[in-house]
C-alpha cells in the first residue's frame, strides 16, 4: 500500500536547470497552470454570450463575480473597489486549486505550505504597503492599542506587533492544513478498501468506500470554504489597512 | 386543470418562502445575540480555529526570538522574552476570536473619535456575521473549520 502522504510528493516533469537554479516544471506548477487555464476558460466562455437572460454557464460566471464583489463591498467598502482584480484572482486561484485537487490523480498545490505561505505573504506585504502609502507613518499607530495605561505600552506594543505578524502564518496554515488533512484522510480510508475487502470477501471494503464518498462531499465543501475564508480574511486585512480599525 | 392550479400554488410557494425566510432571519438573529462563541460554529471547527490562532502567534514569537538570538549572539534571552510575548499574542488572538472581533484582527477602539469607533464596530460586524447579508449563511460556513 502506498503511503497516504505520497500524493503530496513533488516531482519534476520538465527538468529545467539554469545557472544551478532548479526551475523545473513540477507537477505542482503543472496543476497551477491547469487551474489558471480552467478558471480563464470558465470566465471567458461565461462572458462570451452576454445574454440578457443568462444561461447556466453565464450564471455561474456572474455568481462568482458578484460573490467577490459583494464580499469586497461589505467588508472593505467603496475604497476596496480598486483591489477587486487581485482579490478575485486570488479567490479563483485557490478555489480552482482546491477543486481540481479533488480530481483523482490530480495534485493539490494548496496542500503545500510553500504555496499558501507565498500567497499569504503576498497579501500581507501588499496590505502593509497599502496601509503605509495611505496613512504614512500614522499607519504605525495601528500597533498602539487604545485604552491601555502608558505603563503597559512596552508590553502591549510588541504583543500587538507579533499578533499582526502572525496573520500570514495563520492564514497560510489554515488553508494548507485543511487541504492536507482532508486529502490524507481520504487516502487513509481508501487504503483500507483492498485489505478489508480481501479479508472479508469484498463486503468489508464497502464501509471505507462509503466513508470516502462522504468525505468527497465534505472536501468539496471545504474546498469552497477555505477559498472563501482566505479571501474574506484578505478583505478584512485590507479594510484594517485602509481604515485603521 | 394544471392551468387552474398554478396561481394558488405559486401564492402558496411565496408564503412558504416568506415564512422560511422569516424563520431563518429570526434564527440568525438569535444566534447573533449569543455572546459566547461565534454563531453556528461547530465544536471541532472552533477548536481548529483557536488552535491555528495560538500556534501561529507562537511560531512568530519563537521565530523572532531565535532570529534575534542568532543575530546578536545572546543565546537564550530573546527566545525566552519573545516566547512569552508570543504567548501573550496567542492569548490576544484567541480573545479576539472568542469575542467575535474574530476575523477582523484589529483592536476595538473605545473612547476614540466617533469615526474610528464606527469603523471598529463595522469591522466587528463584518467579522462576526461577515458577508452574511450577501450569501445567507456564510458565517456558518466559514466557522465550520
Amino acid at each position: 500500500m502506498a503511503s497516504p502522504l505520497q500524493q503530496f510528493e513533488i516531482h519534476p516533469i520538465v527538468p529545467i536547470h539554469i545557472g544551478g537554479i532548479d526551475l523545473s516544471i513540477t507537477n505542482s506548477a503543472l496543476w497551477m497552470g491547469i487551474s489558471v487555464a480552467t478558471a480563464s476558460v470558465f470566465l471567458a466562455f461565461g462572458a462570451r454570450r452576454r445574454a440578457l437572460v443568462p444561461g447556466r454557464w453565464q450564471v455561474m460566471a456572474e455568481m462568482s463575480y458578484e460573490f467577490i464583489a459583494n464580499m469586497l463591498r461589505d467588508n472593505v467598502g467603496d475604497a476596496g473597489r480598486r483591489f477587486f482584480p487581485y482579490i478575485f484572482t486570488l479567490f479563483m486561484f485557490i478555489l480552482f486549486g482546491n477543486l481540481l485537487g479533488l480530481v483523482p490523480g490530480a495534485f493539490t498545490y494548496t496542500s503545500h505550505i510553500a504555496v499558501t505561505l507565498a500567497l499569504a505573504m503576498t497579501v500581507f506585504v501588499a496590505v502593509t504597503i497599502v496601509g503605509i502609502v495611505k496613512h504614512g507613518l500614522h499607519f504605525f499607530t495601528f500597533f498602539v492599542p487604545s485604552g491601555v495605561p502608558a505603563l503597559m505600552m512596552p508590553l502591549m506594543i510588541p504583543i500587538e506587533i507579533i499578533s499582526y505578524l502572525s496573520r500570514p502564518v495563520s492564514l497560510s496554515i489554515r488553508l494548507f492544513a485543511n487541504m492536507m488533512a482532508g486529502h490524507t484522510m481520504m487516502k487513509v480510508f481508501a487504503g483500507f478498501v483492498v485489505p478489508l475487502g480481501a479479508a472479508t470477501f469484498g463486503i468489508g471494503g464497502l464501509a471505507p468506500i462509503a466513508m470516502d464518498v462522504a468525505l468527497t462531499g465534505f472536501e468539496l465543501l471545504v474546498a469552497f470554504l477555505q477559498a472563501y475564508v482566505f479571501t474574506v480574511l484578505t478583505c478584512l486585512y485590507l479594510n484594517d489597512a485602509l481604515h485603521l480599525h | 386543470m394544471g392551468e387552474d392550479n398554478r396561481p394558488p400554488s405559486l401564492d402558496d410557494l411565496g408564503n412558504r418562502l416568506r415564512a422560511a425566510r422569516e424563520h431563518r432571519e429570526a434564527d440568525s438573529q438569535h444566534k447573533g445575540t449569543l455572546s459566547s462563541g461565534p454563531p453556528g460554529m461547530s465544536g471541532l471547527g472552533w477548536a481548529v480555529r483557536v488552535g491555528v490562532e495560538m500556534v501561529s502567534a507562537l511560531i512568530v514569537g519563537v521565530g523572532v526570538g531565535l532570529g534575534l538570538d542568532w543575530w546578536l549572539d545572546t543565546k537564550p534571552w530573546f527566545l525566552v522574552v519573545f516566547f512569552l510575548l508570543g504567548s501573550g499574542a496567542a492569548m490576544l488572538n484567541v480573545w479576539r476570536a472568542a469575542m467575535g472581533y474574530g476575523l477582523a484582527v484589529g483592536y476595538p477602539k473605545q473612547g476614540d473619535s466617533e469615526d474610528e469607533q464606527e469603523k471598529a464596530t463595522h469591522g466587528k460586524v463584518a467579522g462576526t456575521s461577515g458577508g452574511a447579508d450577501s450569501n445567507g449563511n456564510s458565517a456558518d460556513k466559514e466557522s465550520e473549520r
